[in-house]
């Protein structure tokens, strides 16, 4: 545990090292707001709620998460501190979880500098402050579901940017399984049953109970599950890069 | 109990290539085995299983009798390990590395401070400690390294060419750094360069194409050079043509070398197996009353051992 712990630390400083947390986090903002207030139209809908806010997270972190994701195991790769960290005495499940909370934990504290904008939501109105909770949990676990999916495919490569195309191609498939433009191409030969099934790998179906204030059970499990499913990926894929460096 | 370190019959293959075939050695505390091979032997693939990196494909390797696999943290605490090139994190300065580091060992947080700071003066660090380490230059780096190798005071210490890359300076700093070290510990370290195992050796393994070819100590290794117990002189120009004549005819001398070095020459007489020819050489020489300088006799040369070792299975293919 507190090696995870001392894992996770050295890799939540290592993003402020670099201007790659001031970066992100400034574009993170700036499109956060583009999206709410221009397309989202966050005022001009007049309602008092984040729903134009929440509403285009998913394709927002699309892009954005993957690039938090990307450097995670690639970096090591290639600079060769892979080996260096294999040989510590660390358990690998100890180093993969470590370096994955970092990247979660960032993503984390993006997602809290949006704040301003709940905090305004409430000085305009009275929105329902439940759904706001419900809605960041939703988002938050979404964000934690497609840094997983990198985090795995960063190991994949020692190609940063390759990880990072791998990623959005990936995490693009699992946002739109449940869009009508995939249930439509397998719902005329398949039958219900895998339609369905397919629909519900979707983040989207899931992000939309919680975006609109319901929790439940199922839609946070879904997530747990596909982080879960891809920090294993990440663990056997480790493994195997073993032999090749 | 003494021995720290054995490898049995370690094997690795990569695909259809075979980079190390069935290799097995022991060291003891105290002892420093150089590790010798041309480029490609399989000299980093065996260290990478001895240190529980990679997987071999068979055979197994322990560490204070505590197995060695990818896996096996209780055996990986005892390995004190300096990857080829020594790898870093550039955007740490050496103390939070080495921090870092000491907290994966497990060492306790009020003791960290400490450690961190007589690992660093070991390895002459003060100066740097708060710099980034990636602007430091390739000396500092490698000590930075080496302080990560030896900070939790390992009873095995692996070092993939330490000395690699640095200028004469800094590979003696190293070297007598290994020196002090090596009392208590059970040290490997590999190298191409020969002089190292000279100045750091008490056993070495050549290996070669994955297989090891000798294992011997330094002199010993020495001693199957052809050169062992020639003489070798340096003459005039003028003189030499007769010296050879005289010297040729002596019992025990297999056959005589010579290089132009401007006005004089380096004349060499090579012992037959070894034979002591000193003393016939050195009378013959006295008897002339021939201009001499630089009369030594040799104990062998390493290079030489080293290419025949390394070599022969490639004439051997010719052949």
């Amino acid at each position: 545990m507190s090696k995870t712990l001392s894992i996770f630390r050295r890799e939540f400083a290592s993003y402020f090292a670099t201007p790659l947390a001031y970066v992100f986090l400034t574009i993170f903002l700036i499109m956060q707001g583009l999206f709410t207030f221009y397309i989202g139209q966050f005022y001009g809908r007049e309602q008092a709620d984040l729903s134009s806010f929440f509403a285009y997270h998913p394709w927002l972190y699309l892009f954005l998460m993957p690039s938090i994701a990307m450097r995670l195991w690639s970096e090591e790769r290639k600079s060769g501190t892979f080996e260096l960290l294999l040989t510590l005495p660390i358990p690998v499940g100890a180093i993969v979880v470590g370096k994955y909370l970092a990247a979660v934990a960032f993503a984390g504290l993006a997602l809290l500098l949006t704040i301003p904008i709940w905090i305004t939501v409430n000085w305009l109105g009275s929105p329902d402050n439940g759904v706001i909770i419900t809605a960041y949990l939703g988002s938050y676990l979404m964000a934690a579901a497609y840094i997983a999916i990198g985090a795995a495919l960063s190991a994949a490569t020692k190609n940063q940017v390759i990880a990072f195309v791998l990623t959005v191609s990936v995490c693009f498939l699992f946002l739109v399984s449940g869009l009508p433009l995939v249930t439509g191409l397998i719902q005329d030969w398949a039958p219900e049953a895998i339609t369905l099934a397919v629909a519900n790998l979707s983040f989207l179906v899931h992000f939309d109970n919680m975006q609109k204030g319901v929790i439940v059970l199922s839609d946070v499990f879904y997530f747990l599950i596909v982080i879960g499913f891809w920090l294993w990926i990440n663990r056997v894929l480790i493994e195997q890069k073993r032999e090749q460096g | 109990m003494s021995v720290l370190l054995a490898a049995n019959n370690l094997t690795k293959s990569f695909g259809s290539l075979v980079a190390v075939n069935g290799i097995s050695l022991s060291v003891k505390r105290g002892e420093v085995l150089g590790f010798l091979g041309p480029n490609g032997a399989g000299k980093t693939t065996t260290m990478k299983m001895l240190t529980g990196f990679l997987a071999p494909t068979s055979g197994d390797a322990a560490v204070c009798d505590k197995a060695v696999t990818t896996g096996n943290v209780d055996a990986k605490r005892h390995i004190g390990y300096l990857p080829e090139g020594a790898p870093l994190y550039g955007d740490m300065t050496p103390r939070e590395f080495l921090t870092f580091v000491a907290e994966t060992h497990e060492i306790s947080k009020a003791e960290i401070p400490e450690i961190v700071e007589s690992a660093s003066n070991a390895v002459n660090l003060a100066k740097v400690m708060n710099q980034r380490i990636e602007t430091l230059s390739k000396g500092f780096k490698r000590r930075v390294g080496l302080a990560a190798a030896i900070i939790h005071a390992p009873d095995v210490l692996i070092l993939d060419e330490p000395t690699d890359g640095l200028d004469p300076n800094q590979k003696h700093e190293v070297r007598s750094l290994i020196e002090t070290m090596s009392a208590d510990r059970a040290i490997i370290i590999s190298t191409h360069i020969l002089e190292e195992v000279d100045a750091l050796c008490s056993r070495v393994v050549v290996i070669n194409e994955g297989k090891i070819v000798a294992d011997d100590t330094p002199s010993g290794l020495r001693g199957r050079s052809r050169y062992k117990n020639a003489v070798t002189m340096v003459s005039p120009k003028s003189a030499a043509g007769e010296i050879i004549l005289a010297l040729k005819p002596i019992p025990g001398v297999a056959s005589i070398e010579q290089v132009i070095e401007g006005d004089v020459i380096r004349i060499t007489a090579l012992a037959r197996n070894g034979a002591q020819i000193a003393d016939d050489v050195g009378g013959v020489i006295a008897s002339n009353n021939w201009e001499i300088h630089q009369y030594s006799i040799e104990g062998g040369r390493l290079d030489d051992v080293f290419r025949s070792l390394t070599e022969a299975n490639r004439t051997g293919d010719t052949a």
